[in-house]
């Protein structure tokens, strides 16, 4: 029926069995049904959302205060929310990737290849790009300008696109599981398996476009970022005395500033390929895959560190905090942070070894990928001499920095050893390689995330997390870990590769059974995390900080309302030293008033950023599905945006001096009454947010 | 600005406002970074493009395909066009009549439409020969490189029209000068991926 008159036109390849739905129906295997199911959860997700928007009467509140809003802090908090969403489903897909692998030893296990495929394919592209990417760049959105003394970023208009750019590709993700099907080339996508003659379907077109627009968002992150940095810093706030997030945000920026581009570059070239019928990266007529691996690994390696890099500021913060003392080694910590990024950018060989290039190429790279340890090690070392004599709290934040680099070093040392080639070798696309990257990105990433999330939500929403609950998901995340991935180190050392579907050996099978376990450890870490913020939101009135200073905190984050208003800073602050805030309380008063207010210009909310997030993923729905009029009006569209945008002129917004003036008194009254707190009753609800100060 | 009042070297935004030239300065400094990033894209296509030249698999080769005369007059119009670009940043500066300045907009526009045509006219030609992307390696990395090199003046073309119409709509306010600096900027740069184009891609290609 789909098949004649204007249909094929309209509907481009579409038609019914595109739905899981259909699928299962024609062929109810366990495989469609679990398919099938999680589109339904999409689907439900979805209108139990509109549902209850509808039913609290928030579109308008929603739309004018967060979607629309070009306020950093919102950004980054929209940021972390999507982040979450993305983890719940990345999570769930590795509950069912162990389960598959632990069900189908000599057996046919419940899931088929196919969608296995599937399934390793989204599990690592959203974890990478739609959980850990908006969870750094929310954290830094958030924190950053607050820390550097600005009222915004740079762009807050590019600010607010990048993070719908990262939403609609996300939203691409979540269609994919609706309508059609993902990739079964793996979150690389390599060719040429990922090429027409062996991929005709939807799948890697999904994968394509919505890397593609996750990876322009994040250049323009990265731009935005470094300008910010680079210009935005308040008076005496030199580079080197920037907090040492700040300085890692600044590395981050420039390896997406630098890397991304040959993301772009890779996946626009298997476009090409696949729509176009270029020869990049085919076997015949010229095409050249190699080529393929050096250009997305070009990318690869420095993105790796583009999500470590926020992770380790996050810890030299909590560290330093959580045991009242200056940043050991602040110099080295800056040095090692610009040699990681620097060298991160000349070992990406090593991610192909096994390849065919020649002995003395692969030792150049081996020697490269080793060298990382030492800024590395310099690292680990001086945030163990900032705790060393420290009056040092066991807060969840801290936890997870010890949690961080005790496991961390474990991982580093299994690199070690990966980057020997001829061992390389031996367990090249092997599980242990998979518990590798497991063990350098849970906690060089997720701990850290997590780390921050706890140590800053009090700054944003005004009240501490629950502490019981953090300890439960904390004491969840790192032994659920521990159990599912140090049984992968066994397994690939025994040789079993990654990505397999089923395994014949009964040998295998205890190992699977208890990575399986740890898998389901750490869906309950992230059900106790939800548990947790439930709870904190209930408890919110005990457990107020408005007067904004929790943990006697060393930075100019802390100096301000919990949450700030809108414009962070009345007035702009002036920097002395490293540790400004911590310094400012035992020096003098820092919560004096200022003689007077001045009125403070902000930029207004726009629509540009969902415009264009929306239209750009239905132009790239457009391109998977060969709609070619959607995608048309869609690129005419978000030019036709661009440029109406650009002839907008009233885009500020006045904050008149009574306004601030009276916001300014409202805190400064809440922390006149406050009871300072000192350090040993911080996790309680004593704390109100003014520190005990003892000089 | 008062006329007797010394300019100094780079664009003069008006009368000494630190916080509009502050924002200047994060706005210029910003493009440069995206340009930069840019490069790269542009840098990854040329080392594509090197990989890719030995791929011709028995079909057209650089030497059958490129004309040198061709290459040639494209690369002198987009340099013109970089000079009259040059004289709307100079009549920006030193005030010049409106009109001075679209025309000198409007000329680097023709000679940007005047590349393109060219440009488009190589590609038909190219195409009569039966050298299209789809017939080999070589093929598919030239047409990757060169036209997204002029896709890029193609915007930037639209763009030099965006910015007439906002000349025309709103005069000099901050924000155009602000941007026709920034567009200044996004063509000096085509010119010189162009250049690199002509002599990586052209001449090389008829030097074997």
């Amino acid at each position: 029926m789909m098949t004649q008159g204007i249909w094929p036109a309209v509907l481009g390849r579409f038609d019914w069995h595109a739905l899981p739905f259909v699928r299962a129906w024609e062929n109810p295997t366990a495989s469609e049904i679990i398919g099938a199911g999680a589109a339904l959860l999409v689907i439900i997700g979805a209108v139990v959302v509109v549902v209850l928007i509808t039913r609290l009467g928030k579109w308008r509140y929603l739309w004018s205060e967060w979607l629309t809003s070009l306020d950093h802090k919102k950004i980054g908090i929209m940021y972390i929310v999507l982040a979450f969403v993305m983890l719940s489903r990345a999570l769930i897909e590795a509950v069912l990737i162990r389960m598959q692998q632990a069900a189908a030893i000599d057996n046919a296990g419940f899931i088929a290849p196919d969608h296995f495929a599937q399934l390793f394919s989204t599990h690592g592209s959203i974890m990478i790009f739609f959980m850990a990417m908006p969870f750094l760049v929310g954290l830094i959105n958030y924190v950053m300008p607050l820390q550097i003394g600005s009222r915004d970023v740079a762009f807050p208009l590019l600010n607010s696109i990048s993070l719908w750019l990262t939403g609609g590709a996300a939203g691409l993700m979540m269609v994919s599981l609706v309508i059609g099907e993902f990739s079964t080339g793996g979150w690389s996508g390599y060719p040429p398996y990922t090429e027409l003659a062996f991929s005709p379907g939807v799948g890697p077109d999904y994968w394509i476009w919505a890397v593609t627009l996750g990876s322009i968002g994040s250049t323009l992150t990265g731009i935005n970022f470094a300008v910010t940095v680079y210009k935005m810093r308040c008076p005496g706030m030199y580079l080197m005395r920037m907090p040492l997030f700040v300085w890692t945000s600044l590395c981050t920026s420039i390896l997406m500033i630098f890397a991304m581009p040959a993301l772009t570059v890779a996946t626009a070239l298997l476009a090409l390929d696949r729509y176009l019928g270029f020869h990049f990266f085919t076997n015949d007529l010229g095409g050249n895959m190699m080529n393929y691996a050096n250009l997305f690994w070009l990318f690869g390696h420095p993105e790796v560190y583009i999500l470590i890099l926020p992770a380790f500021g996050v810890y030299s913060e909590v560290v330093s905090t959580f045991s009242t003392k200056q940043l050991y080694g602040y110099t080295s910590l800056v040095l090692a942070t610009m040699a990681i990024a620097l060298l991160s950018f000349t070992v990406w060989v090593h991610h192909f070894f096994t390849m065919g290039q020649n002995a003395d190429i692969n030792a150049v790279f081996g020697i490269a990928t080793m060298t990382i340890g030492v800024p590395t090690g310099v690292k680990i070392y001086d945030w163990i001499w900032t705790m060393f004599r420290g009056q040092v709290r066991f807060t969840v934040p801290m936890l997870y920095s010890l949690a961080f680099m005790m496991t961390f070093v474990l991982g580093g040392f299994t690199g070690i050893l990966l980057a020997f080639p001829p061992l390389d070798y031996l367990v090249h696309n092997t599980l242990f390689l998979v518990a590798h990257f497991h063990n350098m990105l849970i906690p060089g990433l997720l701990y850290g995330m997590l780390a921050g999330y706890h140590y800053w939500f009090p700054k944003a929403f005004g009240f501490r997390l629950n502490e019981k609950w953090g300890r439960i998901s904390f004491a969840c995340w790192v032994v659920g870990f521990y159990i599912a991935f140090m049984p992968l180190y066994v397994l690939g050392a025994a040789g079993v590769a990654r990505r397999t579907q089923g395994m014949f050996d009964p040998i295998f099978r205890p190992w699977f059974y208890l990575a399986g376990v740890g898998a389901l450890i750490l869906v309950a870490a992230l059900g106790a995390l939800f548990v947790q913020l439930w709870v904190s939101i209930r408890e919110r009135d005990a457990n107020g900080v408005f007067a904004g200073d929790p943990w006697d905190g060393r930075g100019l984050e802390w100096s301000t309302s919990a949450p700030p208003p809108e414009y962070n800073y009345a007035c702009i602050p002036r920097v002395h030293g490293r540790d400004p805030f911590f310094d400012a309380k035992r020096r003098d008063d820092p919560y004096a008033p200022p003689a007077s207010y001045d009125a403070i210009e902000l930029p207004k909310s726009s629509m540009t950023g969902p415009m264009i997030g929306v239209v750009g993923a239905a132009t790239a729905f457009g391109l998977v599905w060969h709609m070619w009029w959607l995608t048309i009006i869609g690129v005419l569209a978000i030019i036709a945006t661009v440029i109406a945008r650009s002839f907008a002129r009233h885009v500020h917004q006045i904050f008149p001096p009574d306004e601030v003036k009276r916001t300014e008194r409202r805190w400064l009254r809440a922390v006149a009454e406050a009871t300072p707190t000192s350090r040993e009753v911080e996790m309680t609800s004593v704390n109100q947010g003014v520190a005990e100060v003892s000089s | 600005m008062s006329a007797n009042e010394i300019k100094h070297a780079g664009l003069n935004l008006g009368d000494t406002d630190e916080l509009t030239h502050g924002q200047a300065g994060s706005a210029v400094f910003g493009f440069w970074v995206f340009l930069m990033s840019d490069a790269v894209i542009f840098a990854l296509l040329f080392a594509t493009y090197g990989v890719m030249l030995p791929a011709t698999v028995g079909g057209p080769t650089p030497a059958s395909e490129y004309k040198i005369l061709s290459a040639f007059l494209e690369t002198l119009t987009l340099l013109t066009s970089s000079f009259t670009f040059g004289m709307v940043s100079v009549a920006m500066k030193h005030g010049a009549s409106r009109r001075q300045l679209l025309s000198w907009m409007g000329v680097t526009l023709v000679l940007g439409a005047a590349f393109l045509g060219m440009e488009l006219h190589d590609f038909t030609t190219m195409f009569g020969d039966g050298a299209y992307p789809t017939r080999s390696g070589y093929l598919s990395s030239f047409f990757a490189l060169v036209p997204l090199h002029g896709l890029h003046v193609f915007f930037g073309s639209v763009w030099i029209i965006v910015m007439m119409v906002q000349v025309m709509t709103f005069g000099l306010d901050a924000r155009v000068k602000i941007n026709i600096l920034r567009l200044s900027l996004f063509w000096h740069f085509l010119d010189i991926v162009w250049i690199a184009i002509f002599s990586v891609v052209y001449l090389q290609g008829l030097i074997r």
